[in-house]
């Protein structure tokens, strides 16, 4: 910690240099990775969201006997090897929020909007980024979490592959479904700017409102409640479609599209609040 | 160049830059001094398009900072130096900046060596001292090697040594040509740092004027004179229009110098005992300044409970 070194000259040959979008994703890609709690986070994700597949394989797979035929006939194994997403939905929701209202809580926005004025290149860079940790840390979990629970329902002659109409879809859908809820948890962070806050109102959104909003009454209840972010994200995970509910696409969009809402408030907070 | 014109900000009913207008010229070192709360962060947050001005404009080179092409080689700055992310390494802080603004890496290794932090480099920031923290958001600022340099109250948490080094390294700056704007509450710090001074007090310009003439202005002297004709000499001196005081047995005189009281005694051939020109501190003359814009006064002390 000794130092009199003076300046260098202004002569250092240095590149013109600006804030690019590619540059700053760069740059959100490093400040992703660099902090000890994305790694932890990720892998325990992953391992919990496996974990969680194989036990209801494993619990459903050996209380076949009791079950009733029209039951057994609406059994969806791909469906339920997805069960472990919820996990991972929990995890993408909270560092999403945290890759954003961390920087706020720090004050280490303010470094960062010096270094790069345009704020919402700053946020989209952070959207590419964390979209793609998303969507691949939420496939390979899924695709494992599938391929670990059809050992399970081979002996009973009750796997499915990959070849099967819809099942690829729907394993691909875990991903999907981890953007979305990633994106929300983003979303939160950007409005509440405060960790705790943003996590709370995540984790609200996606797990505790979702089941509550079946209990609406009505028409409309059941309306609200089929297209509740989770409750409709959902079915895209479905082989087997359940009555009464959304198409799988139409519910994941729905599910998607209500979590790009608050980050476009978000956006425009971003945009226009001091920092 | 930075230009600040009737730059206002408020926060619900409370004002804290009220219509402020300066400009910070290349060359030099320009200091910013108030006491706290004056508004000197919010000003210069407003400069960096941090924070929005309610009235008026903040100017980098003529334009808003926000429409800056390429960011960090235009300013480097540093606001509080414990604005980062305490879980990354310094390293891994520096870098992602570079990243962003499409420097070459080795930078990084420059900075750190210019900053003395280089053996601290792999270690993450929450460990840090503030005046480690201090050093690496003056490394942060330097990435770019940036025309443009604002840095609030750097040498908190600072050392002597550290004082010392940068109070040279922004001199060093200035005389490269660049333009540096540095905030500080303590004159004592700005007396031997800045060349030109820009004083506010609760958000409003007090003084815009060189260092120079800041302290010929300011530490205006008493001149004190003792004499065993203390009447007479008082009389003497309130009939030649200076404000003159009875204070322990010795006279204040504002407002004149040595050599005209010791003039008018040897007139009336009166006795001197004692003639010299008390000089107030540039510190003193300071908080005289902006005696009446501090935010927040220490209250009378009352010891004791009341009656």
């Amino acid at each position: 910690m000794t130092t009199t070194t003076a300046p260098p000259a202004r002569t250092a040959a240095l590149p013109p240099g600006g804030a690019t979008l590619p540059r700053v994703i760069r740059s959100e890609w490093t400040k992703f990775w660099s902090v000890r709690s994305t790694p932890w986070t990720l892998l325990i994700a992953v391992v919990v969201t496996i974990g969680f597949a194989t036990l209801l394989a494993w619990g459903v797979s050996s209380n076949l006997d009791t079950m009733k035929p029209d039951q057994r006939a609406t059994l969806d194994v791909t469906s339920l090897s997805a069960s472990g997403i919820a996990f991972g939905q929990l995890a993408m929701a909270v560092l999403g929020a945290l890759f954003v209202a961390s920087e706020y809580t720090t004050g280490g926005i303010r470094t960062t909007f010096v270094a790069v004025p345009n704020r919402l290149r700053v946020l989209l860079a952070k959207i590419v980024v964390f979209s793609l940790v998303a969507w691949v840390v939420g496939t390979i979990a899924s695709f494992a979490s599938f391929f670990v629970a059809m050992t399970f329902w081979t002996p009973h002659h009750l796997a499915t592959s990959l070849s099967t109409p819809a099942v690829l879809r729907a394993v691909m859908g875990s991903g999907l479904i981890a953007v979305a809820s990633g994106l929300l948890g983003l979303a939160l962070g950007a409005l509440i700017r405060h960790t705790a806050g943003a996590i709370t109102a995540a984790i609200a959104l996606l797990f505790v409102v979702p089941p509550l909003t079946q209990l609406l009454p009505g028409g409309w209840g059941d309306a609200i409640s089929t297209r509740f972010i989770t409750n409709a994200g959902q079915r895209i995970t479905e082989v087997i479609q359940t009555p009464g509910q959304l198409h799988p696409w139409a519910g994941y969009l729905w599910m998607l599209g209500e979590c790009l809402i608050p980050l476009i408030v978000g956006a425009w907070l971003i945009r226009n609040r001091d920092a | 160049m930075i230009e600040a014109n009737g730059l206002t900000k408020r926060f619900g009913d409370k004002v804290a830059v009220n219509d402020l207008s300066f400009t910070v010229q290349p060359g030099i070192v320009t200091g910013f001094l108030g006491p706290n709360g004056a508004g000197k962060s919010t000003t210069m947050r407003m400069i960096l398009g941090l924070d929005r001005p309610t009235a008026g404009a903040a100017l980098i080179n003529g334009r808003p900072y926000t429409s800056a092409h390429a960011p960090m080689r235009l300013v480097g700055a540093l606001l509080d130096a414990k604005n980062v992310h305490g879980g990354r390494t310094a390293r891994a802080h520096l870098n992602s900046l570079v990243q962003s603004n499409g420097l070459p890496m080795r930078r990084v290794d420059e900075v750190l060596a210019m900053t003395g932090m280089t053996e601290a480099a792999g270690r993450r920031i929450k460990g840090f001292s503030l005046g480690m923290s201090q050093r690496l958001g003056i490394a942060a600022a330097m990435l770019g090697d940036p025309e443009i340099l604002i840095f609030d109250e750097p040498v908190n948490g600072l050392d002597p040594e550290g004082i010392l080094w940068i109070r040279q390294f922004m001199q060093a700056l200035a005389a490269e040509g660049r333009t540096v704007f540095v905030s500080s509450h303590l004159m004592s710090e700005m007396e031997n740092t800045a060349e030109h001074l820009i004083v506010i007090g609760l958000g409003k310009l007090l003084a815009d004027m060189t260092t120079k003439d800041f302290i010929a202005a300011n530490s205006a002297g008493i001149v004190r004179v003792r004499t065993p004709q203390t009447d007479e000499m008082l009389a003497a001196l309130r009939t030649a229009g200076w404000q003159a005081n009875l204070v322990d047995g010795h006279i204040d005189v504002l407002g004149t110098t040595t050599d005209a009281v010791g003039d008018l005694a040897a007139a009336k051939s009166y006795t001197v005992h004692e003639l010299f020109t008390q000089r107030s501190s540039l510190e003193e003359a300071f908080m005289e300044m902006t005696r009446d814009s501090v935010e927040y006064h220490a209250g009378d002390v009352a010891v004791g409970s009341a009656p």
